[in-house]
């Protein structure tokens, strides 16, 4: 259910943070061939709840392995949000 | 060689309000950590937090006195004099004029500074209170036990993150070894319950939303904590020739450096600031007994320290008893290290390790003796104490019973 839209934003982001050329960063990299580590991780995971109006719980950004998951992930949360129609995210579940 | 001796502590943290309160605590496995009581934290993914209950400035300082400095830095102080009373210490002029004092402290007088910025930024306020910067600056500790004792050496605070006290104690060490002080006041604060610093805690992704588990397989993360220890350090033959007992001596330091990353530890790194201080203490792996370990209950801690015990302990890795006290006091950052350095000389001392509570399941990959949920006896000559810092800057404190 991704987007078009959606995966290019997500992509943008990922290659803005890490300063890459955008050309570099595909829906199939994996971290490793980015050079992205955990910390790179949830500094875009930071940018991407910017970008997309979401929060994204922790335990989420520890299972997140690639770009994929990174686009799956915005994908659902973005659903999520529109569906519920309301103030962005599930922080307050998260934390209780 | 001149050799070292500590003469007094005091503590002051989420675990106990002095030093007979922490040591009960952590004898009996006691969890210090609860929900955040000073601070709004509503939008905060955790809630979990070691304060330090029922501090009131007004019982340790008069009303003028509390007012100039920050609550780190009056940890700092009610810590020395707790410290200084154990040690017995008599101040001369000529003691006055030698000692040295020095502090660490990661973040400083944060409440202050946020309370400040929040007057600007949110309530649209045109001025901050006057005393911002002074309460703020790291040094402030240090400057006030200065002027508590009317110690007029050298003093100065260290700030290398989650190593700083132990860089302190390291470096006072280092001053009372070489003559240039016969003693040295040294230890760290911190009080960092804050909402600007809580929200960019809550940024990393490192901190839980429960408990600290160290080494334990279900460990979901670190828990803060506020306080301070302070240590009364003491050329042997000058605590000695006025009829001090001393609790430990300092045995050595080791410090080392990654070079490797800004948050992810380095096993290499951290084994070799083990491996220097028991270079510096003279002593073989074998030695050691215990090792109160950096243990912050992050994934990627606390498997990390577990390579390192491996690398700088060998076979010996196995039979040493590690244990983290952070799940009971939880991670004081700039008082980190003197905390976790009083609770191994007080080990040391009456030959109970602490535990590390909270230990739900063995992980594969933490495979070592990490005292689980209850204190043990033991008899030990020699332990560690070991910190290691954000921006990869490891500092170990090797301790003697005496």
């Amino acid at each position: 259910m991704q987007s078009d839209e959606l995966t290019q934003r997500v992509l943008r982001i990922i290659a803005e943070t890490q300063r890459k050329d955008p050309a570099q960063v595909t829906i199939d990299s994996s971290f490793e061939e980015l050079g992205i580590d955990s910390m790179d991780g949830v500094n875009i995971v930071f940018a991407l709840e910017n970008e997309f109006d979401i929060n994204v719980p922790d335990e989420e950004v520890k299972s997140i392995r690639s770009v994929r998951d990174m686009v799956d992930g915005v994908t659902r949360l973005v659903q999520m949000r529109q569906s519920s129609g309301d103030a962005p995210g599930d922080t307050a579940a998260a934390a209780s | 060689m001149r050799r070292v001796v500590v003469t007094g502590i005091g503590v002051v943290c989420g675990l106990g309000r002095n030093r007979e309160e922490f040591e009960a605590g952590l004898r009996a496995g006691r969890c210090g950590v609860g929900p955040i009581t000073n601070i709004e934290c509503l939008d905060l993914r955790f809630r979990s937090g070691a304060e330090v209950k029922c501090f009131d400035a007004n019982d340790h300082f008069s009303p003028k006195e509390a007012d100039m400095i920050d609550r780190f830095a009056q940890f700092s102080v009610v810590a020395a004099r707790e410290a200084v009373v154990q040690s017995g210490i008599e101040w001369t002029s000529d003691l006055r004029e030698s000692t040295a004092i020095v502090t660490g402290s990661c973040v400083g007088g944060q409440s202050t500074e946020n309370q400040g910025f929040w007057d600007v930024y949110k309530m649209g306020k045109t001025r901050v209170h006057p005393m911002t910067i002074p309460k703020t600056m790291a040094n402030a500790g240090a400057s006030a036990i200065s002027q508590e004792f009317g110690i007029t050496g050298p003093a100065f605070t260290i700030s290398t993150a989650c190593s700083s006290s132990a860089h302190a104690i390291g470096q006072a060490f280092s001053m009372v070894r070489s003559g240039m002080s016969d003693v040295a006041l040294t230890g760290g604060s911190e009080a960092p319950f804050s909402y600007g610093i809580l929200k960019a805690w809550e940024a990393m992704r490192v901190i839980s939303p429960t408990v600290c588990r160290p080494f334990s397989k279900d460990r979901n993360g670190m828990v803060l904590g506020e306080g301070a220890a302070m240590l009364v350090l003491e050329e042997m033959d000058h605590a000695l020739a006025r009829g001090a007992k001393p609790l430990a001596e300092i045995a050595g330091f080791g410090m080392s450096s990654d070079a490797h990353h800004i948050t992810q530890p380095s096993a290499e790194g951290a084994a070799k600031a083990v491996r220097m201080a028991l270079k510096d203490a003279g002593i073989a792996p074998e030695q050691i007994g215990y090792v109160n370990a950096h243990g912050t209950g992050t994934t990627v801690n606390d498997t990390t320290e577990t390579r390192a015990m491996h690398l700088a302990f060998g076979d010996h890795a196995k039979r040493l008893a590690i244990s983290s006290t952070k799940a009971m006091h939880g991670h004081t950052l700039g008082a980190a290290g003197a905390i976790e350095s009083a609770a191994a000389i007080l080990s040391l001392a009456s030959g109970i390790l602490p535990p590390t509570i909270h230990f739900n399941e063995p992980d594969p990959e933490c495979d070592l003796d990490y005292i689980p949920n209850c204190a043990r006896r033991a008899d030990i000559e020699y332990a560690l104490s070991s910190s290691f810092a954000f921006g990869g800057l490891n500092a170990v404190v090797a301790l003697r019973r005496f």
